[in-house]
C-alpha cells in the first residue's frame, strides 16, 4: 500500500531561522500519526507545507501520492482544522458547513445530508442554527473537526486540536479522533505538544525538536527505547535485595532506594516480593515507575517540553479557544 | 469557477444580512454631509445654473460606495487575523475567484447602501426620481468592484490592523475629496485635475451626476468604459499579489 505521505528532505527557512530541517518520514494509509513537540519546533510549518499553504525552501513530499506542486488534487484529498479557530463568527454552524461544502463542489443534496451527519459525529445539531459566536471553544473545535470531515478527505490534518481546552472537551476530542479514524479510515496527522494526548491517541508519533525528528515509533516503542520500567524498592537490606535481582533487571542503588528496570513492571513486581519473601527481606515500600513520552523527549533533548515557554502569540491562542 | 465566485459573493451577502444594522448606522455621517454641507454651502455659493445639494448628492453616494467598498475589500485582513482565509485557501479553489466574489460581493453590499442614500435624496428633494436609478446602479455596483479589488489588494501585504488608520487618511479621504465630489473639478487647477484624472472615483461620480443630475464633464460612456477598465485592472492586480503573499 502507498503511503499517505511520504516527504523527503523536507525543509523549510523563514530567513535565517530553519524552521523546518530536512525532514524525511512516511505515514501510512489509515494511521494516527501524531507530532509531538514543544511550541515553534516546526509542527505546524510541517503541516503548513504539507497542505500545501507555503511551499518548502527545499526538499519534496507526496500527500495521498500526489507531489507538492500539484496543489488542487491536494486539496481535495486533505481536510485541515488549523490551530488557530478558522470559523466566520457572524455565520451559523449549518452556514459555515454549508460555505466549506460549496467550496469543495458538492451538489446541494449531498451537502444537505453530509451536514446533517457530520453535525451529528460531533454532537453539534441542537445549536447548528446558531451564530458561531455564541459557541463556547469546544464547540468551536468540535465544529471545525465537522468541517475538516465534510467533504470525506483521505487525510485530515489536525493542528492542536485541543489546545486550550478543559480536560472533559479534550477527552471528548480524542474520544471522536479516534472513532473518526476506525470509522471513516481517514488517515489522521494531528501535532499537539501534550504528552498524553499523542500517547492516547496516536499509532505511531515523530517527536520533533528544533525542526527535526529526534525519535520516531509507536508510544510503546519510544518509552521501551528508555529500557523498560521502574521498580523502585526501599527495604532494610537493599544491597543484598540488589544482588539477587540481578538476573532480572539493571539495578541501581541511590540514597537507599534501589531501583531495577525491568520490562512490564506490573508483572516484575510479585515476583520480585516472593524473591525478596524467599530470602525474608523486608521490603517497606515499592512503586512503580512507568516512563512516559516527556522522559524520552529529556532523554534526546536534555530538556522537558515545557510549556512555560509559551509565547505571548500561545497565551492568546489559549484566550481565544477558551472562550 | 462561476461556482466558486458564487459562493464568495453568498458569504459576503449572508454576513451583510446579519449586520443590517450595522450599514443602516454607516449612512448617518454620509447623511449629515449631504443635508449641512448641502444647505450650507448651497446658501453662501452658486453654482452656474445648478443647485448645490443637487450637485452634492450623488457626490455623497460615491462617497458611500467608496466607503462601503473599500472597507469590505480590506475587511480580508480581519479574514487573515481570524484565521478565515485559511479556510479558504486550502479549499481547490482558485485565487482569482476568490478575489470576484469578493469584489462582486463587496460591491453589491456598495450598491445596496448607494441605493438606500439614493431614496434618501429622493425623499429630501435633492434630486428628482428619474430612469437614472438604473444606470446609476451600474455605475455603484463598477465602482464599487474598483474600489473593494483596490481594497484587497492593498490588504494582501498586510499583515495587521495597524495600517488601517493609515488608509483611510492617505487613500480613502484623498480619493473622496480629488473625485470631484464636492467641488467641480471643471474651475480645480491643472496639478489638482491631473491628480483627478487617475482617480477611479472621478468617473464614478461623473457617472452618477450623469445619471441623476443631468450633467457631466464626460460623456457617460466614456465614463463608463474607463470605469470597466480600471476595475479590471484592480481585480487583476488583486488577484496577482493574492497568488503571491496570501499568507
Amino acid at each position: 500500500m502507498k503511503p499517505a505521505i511520504a516527504t523527503k528532505n523536507l525543509t523549510k527557512e523563514f530567513g535565517r531561522n530553519r524552521a523546518v530541517a530536512s525532514i524525511s518520514l512516511e505515514i501510512k494509509q489509515g494511521e494516527i500519526f501524531g507530532l509531538l513537540g514543544p511550541n515553534g519546533a516546526g509542527k505546524t510549518t510541517t503541516i503548513s507545507m504539507l497542505s500545501t499553504l507555503i511551499q518548502p525552501t527545499s526538499g519534496s513530499a507526496q500527500v495521498s501520492g500526489f507531489g507538492l506542486e500539484r496543489q488542487d488534487e491536494i486539496r481535495k484529498a486533505i481536510g485541515i482544522v488549523f490551530q488557530d479557530p478558522s470559523l466566520d463568527d457572524e455565520l451559523t454552524g449549518k452556514e459555515n458547513l454549508d460555505f466549506h461544502g460549496r467550496l469543495y463542489h458538492m451538489p446541494s443534496q449531498l451537502r444537505a445530508i453530509r451536514i446533517s451527519a457530520v453535525l451529528k459525529l460531533v454532537g453539534l445539531e441542537d445549536k447548528a442554527g446558531q451564530q458561531v459566536k455564541t459557541y463556547s471553544g469546544g464547540m468551536k473545535r468540535r465544529l471545525e473537526i465537522a468541517r475538516g470531515l465534510m467533504h470525506h478527505p483521505k487525510i485530515l490534518f489536525l493542528d492542536e486540536p485541543t489546545l486550550g481546552l478543559d480536560p472533559q472537551t479534550r477527552r471528548g476530542i480524542w474520544d471522536y479522533i479516534s472513532k473518526l479514524n476506525q470509522r471513516e479510515k481517514v488517515t489522521i496527522i494531528l501535532t499537539t505538544h501534550y504528552m498524553e494526548e499523542a500517547d492516547a491517541l496516536c499509532d505511531r508519533i515523530a517527536i520533533i525538536d528544533r525542526g527535526k525528528i529526534i525519535a520516531l515509533g509507536t508510544p510503546t516503542s519510544l518509552k521501551d527505547s528508555l529500557g523498560g520500567d521502574v521498580l523502585v524498592i526501599e527495604a532494610i537490606e537493599v544491597e543484598k535485595l540488589a544482588s539477587l535481582l540481578n538476573g532480572t533487571g539493571k539495578t541501581k542503588i541511590t540514597a537507599g532506594q534501589l531501583s531495577v528496570t525491568v520490562h512490564n513492571g506490573e508483572r516484575m513486581a510479585p515476583k520480585l516480593l516472593a524473591i525478596a519473601a524467599k530470602h525474608k527481606i523486608k521490603i517497606t515500600s515499592l512503586s512503580l515507575k512507568k516512563p512516559t513520552l516527556e522522559d524520552v523527549f529529556i532523554r534526546h533533548t536534555g530538556r522537558t517540553i515545557r510549556e512555560e515557554e509559551a509565547s505571548p502569540l500561545d497565551m492568546m491562542r489559549v484566550r481565544r479557544r477558551a472562550r | 469557477m462561476l461556482n466558486d465566485i458564487y459562493t464568495v459573493w453568498l458569504r459576503e451577502m449572508t454576513r451583510f444580512g446579519r449586520a443590517r444594522s450595522r450599514v443602516v448606522s454607516s449612512l448617518a455621517m454620509p447623511l449629515f454631509w449631504l443635508i449641512f454641507l448641502g444647505t450650507g454651502f448651497g446658501s453662501a455659493f452658486s453654482l452656474p445654473g445648478m443647485d448645490y445639494t443637487a450637485f452634492l448628492a450623488p457626490g455623497i453616494i460615491g462617497m458611500i460606495v467608496l466607503f462601503t467598498s473599500i472597507f469590505s475589500g480590506v475587511s480580508v485582513i480581519w479574514d487573515r487575523q481570524f484565521g478565515f482565509l485559511k479556510e479558504i485557501l486550502v479549499a481547490p479553489v482558485s485565487r482569482v475567484s476568490v478575489v470576484i466574489g469578493k469584489a462582486l460581493g463587496g460591491a453589491t453590499v456598495a450598491t445596496f447602501s448607494g441605493l438606500i442614500m439614493l431614496a434618501i435624496a429622493y425623499a429630501i428633494g435633492a434630486i428628482q426620481p428619474s430612469y437614472g436609478i438604473l444606470p446609476a446602479m451600474a455605475f455603484m455596483f463598477l465602482t464599487g468592484t474598483c474600489f473593494v479589488a483596490a481594497g484587497l489588494a492593498i490588504a494582501a501585504r498586510m499583515r495587521s490592523m495597524e495600517g488601517f488608520q493609515m488608509i483611510m487618511s492617505f487613500i480613502v479621504m484623498p480619493t473622496f475629496f480629488l473625485s470631484g465630489a464636492l467641488f467641480p473639478l471643471s474651475t480645480a487647477p491643472d496639478w489638482m485635475r491631473a491628480i483627478s484624472n487617475i482617480d477611479p472615483l472621478t468617473y464614478g461620480v461623473d457617472g452618477l451626476r450623469h445619471a441623476l443630475a443631468g450633467n457631466g464633464m464626460l460623456p457617460i460612456w466614456l465614463d463608463f468604459t474607463i470605469l470597466a477598465v480600471l476595475a479590471l485592472v484592480a481585480i487583476s492586480l488583486a488577484s496577482y499579489l493574492f497568488r503571491r503573499g496570501a499568507l
